[in-house]
């Protein structure tokens, strides 16, 4: 059984579906990453990809327009990341704690709207995978890279763009700077709360568009809790991949990778109890942030409310 | 008179941030063509209409209870632990081997090493993130949810595989859950309803819990290190223990909560795949409580017994109007937001009192003299 692994089909479908899988860790660790370059720490992602994930599969269904969809969860996303905006940039509230409350908000809400409005489980069509002239014809390399839904391009595309906004333009200088030294960044005229708004309201947005991947694009379907942890792990992406769009993608892919493996190893029967598989992520996030804890620094404010001195 | 007026103030914030989101819903029930005054009704009646929705509003807030006494001893040290579910799951499956497996033995004896085991349980589950944080510097916020993920698939391995009820293990069906604890193994009742001796049990731990706070030096410490970290090391406090005895303790106290369930109400344990579907969510419910309770033991007892209220009342209002009872989960989040967001005006307020005092300081020096101070007191300094 365990030689059957090693055939190409079953190693080029692990990578394929890796790489798909990898789609809402990036949108979701991307928009931690500019949160928490900003010193937010923002713990309600879990919540907001859930009603994202909703809002997408919802307004999909209903409407059969599957940008309208996508659309919603950007709303929806935005409007959750303006309130959590709001709760730690203006009431100075505990950015972990008020986090959790975002997240079972999140949690709650999904499950009411989709047992009020959609009632039973219910699968729709997705984005479709992309023809691309050429490359999807190429063998291996089209089955493995060029055989996906254009959510997943997204994810890929956002890394370099986010690498290139935090360390190339005036916007990124001034996240990071608030991120490392808000009294500083202040006394020189950068208005925190205007830059903190923009990057929970983004993480937010990008939140949102990762719990959509999820409903319209990778499974096709919405239900209670769907997201089952992988907000959480997307915010430990951030730590793993050292607050650098490059390290999430890294630690987006790892995690992918082996999540596929694991859902390979239940297809192919091979016998190891299908929840002690699951549970494989989780072993690795706690062992990635042991190792990350120990190599890099955390952004000097993270997770700290700014307030000017009287 | 002015701090007592305080302290009522800052007692009733939470309960102000608790009507909000109760607004806040009403808002969302309007919106899902509900009545908010019918659903709010068939909640209260739900909760506390009769002798056996009390006594079930109790049964509910014990968990509730257990989980926020440890979640205010990890607060008070300033650590945040999400990991009650997990913690809650680990002292059960530790608290139901003992029952399983002394099948013979008395049953005061075995609640009691069950207990003990549920609290170890929860002690590990909650230790592991403790000792991460301590040693490693690893977020204990993010490594407690890992852990409760961990903790529901050992749960359903667990309850699928080895510890699966044989008589199920038998059947087609195959539902996951172990084999039903022997009679004289419960908890006893204590009232004809289903009421059960470990709501008293929390009742009296609660108290426990604040002397341990307030009144030992362990407890003492542990505050010590919440409050300011640097200053309790100058002071010669190891504080790297000190946080993993919070966390600890605070795991401690959820495993107890999950072998309460288990030999208090299900006598048995049985998995719906979710962590949910074990705990019925008091492992993060017992932080609204906590919170709502302002992370005092004492303060956490009513606090539990109106979330009780809510989630039994949330069934009610789920048969009576057709509203699901996650509408509950979406409220506490709302009650958590809310209950943190209104710290402002509590360190507003705090700050005012202090330079208030600051103020009747220098009054007091007398340079110039404030019109209450030219009492007797001042007066032989004039004449000297």
């Amino acid at each position: 059984m365990i030689t059957k692994l090693f055939s190409t089909t079953v190693i080029l479908g692990i990578l394929a579906s890796g790489i798909r899988l990898a789609t809402p860790y990036l949108y979701a660790a991307i928009g931690e990453t500019f949160g928490q370059r900003s010193g937010v720490l923002n713990l309600g992602v879990e919540g907001q990809m859930l009603l994202g994930a909703f809002a997408a599969f919802y307004v999909s269904w209903r409407t059969g327009n599957l940008w309208l969809g996508l659309l919603a969860a950007v709303i929806v996303g935005a409007l959750m990341g303006l309130a959590m905006a709001f709760v730690t940039v203006n009431l100075h509230a505990e950015q972990g704690i008020s986090g959790i409350g975002f997240y079972l908000f999140g949690l709650g809400m999904s499950d009411l709207l989709f047992q009020k409005w959609v009632g039973t489980v219910k699968t729709i069509e997705g984005f479709p995978a992309l023809h691309i002239p050429v490359l999807s014809d190429l063998p291996v390399v089209g089955q493995v890279f060029f055989s996906h839904n254009i959510l997943v391009y997204g994810a890929y595309a956002l890394v370099p763009i986010a690498w290139f906004i935090l360390n190339k333009t005036t916007l990124g200088l001034k996240i990071r700077s608030i991120g490392e030294n808000p009294q500083a960044a202040d006394s020189l005229g950068i208005s925190v709360a205007a830059v903190r708004y923009y990057t929970i309201i983004q993480g937010g947005i990008l939140s949102g568009i990762a719990g959509a991947s999820l409903s319209i694009g990778l499974l096709n379907v919405f239900q209670q809790n769907m997201t089952s942890g992988l907000g959480f792990i997307a915010v430990a992406l951030v730590y793993f991949g050292a607050w650098r769009p490059i390290g999430v993608l890294g630690g987006a892919l790892l995690f992918s990778m082996v999540n596929a493996l694991q859902l390979w190893l239940q297809v192919l029967n091979v016998p190891i109890p299908s929840d002690l598989a699951v549970m494989l992520p989780y072993v690795l996030t706690i062992l990635v942030l042991v190792m990350a804890a120990s190599k890099v620094r955390a952004p000097s404010a993270l997770a700290k409310p700014f307030e000017r001195e009287a | 008179m002015r701090s007592w007026l305080n302290s009522l103030v800052d007692a009733l914030l939470p309960l102000a941030a608790t009507l909000l989101a109760l607004l806040v819903g009403a808002v969302m029930l309007l919106f899902l063509k509900v009545n908010p005054v019918v659903a709010y009704k068939a909640l209260l009646v739900g909760a506390f209409g009769s002798t056996n929705a009390l006594a079930e509003t109790l049964v509910k807030a014990t968990p509730l209870l257990l989980v926020g006494l440890g979640i205010c001893i990890a607060f008070q040290g300033n650590v945040i632990n999400i990991g009650g579910e997990g913690q809650m799951i680990v002292g059960a499956i530790l608290g139901t081997l003992v029952g399983l497996t002394l099948t013979d033995w008395p049953g005061w004896l075995v609640i009691s090493l069950a207990m003990v085991a549920g609290f170890v349980g929860g002690a590990i589950w909650g230790g592991i993130p403790g000792v991460l944080k301590a040693y490693f510097g690893v977020n204990e916020i993010l490594s407690t949810v890992m852990m409760n993920a961990i903790a529901v698939q050992l749960m359903n391995y667990l309850l699928r595989g080895p510890m699966i009820d044989p008589a199920q293990a038998a059947m087609a069906s195959k539902i996951p859950q172990t084999a039903r604890l022997p009679m004289d193994f419960r908890l006893p009742r204590l009232v004809p309803t289903r009421l059960h001796l470990g709501a008293l049990l929390a009742l009296i731990l609660a108290f426990v819990v604040y002397i341990f706070l307030w009144h030992t030096v362990w407890g003492y410490r542990i505050r010590a290190v919440g409050k300011n970290p640097d200053a309790s090391r100058y002071a010669g406090i190891n504080v790297k223990r000190y946080v993993v005895l919070a966390l600890l303790l605070s795991g401690a106290f959820a495993g107890l909560a999950g072998v309460i369930q288990v030999y208090g109400v299900n006598y048995r344990m049985i998995t719906d795949g979710s962590s949910t579907g074990f705990t019925g969510g008091a492992g993060f419910n017992g932080i609204v409580a906590a919170l709502f309770g302002n992370l005092h033991p004492i303060g956490t007892i009513p606090a539990s017994v109106l979330f009780g209220a809510l989630l039994v009342g949330a069934n009610k209002m789920q048969r009576m109007v057709q509203v699901p009872s996650a509408l509950i989960t979406a409220l506490n989040g709302l009650v958590v937001v809310f209950v943190v967001s209104s710290e402002i005006w509590r360190k507003k307020r705090q700050r005012r009192r202090l330079s208030v005092e600051q103020a009747d300081v220098e009054g007091d020096k007398g340079n110039p003299p404030a019109p209450e101070t030219q009492s007797a007191d001042s007066q032989p300094e004039v004449q000297g």
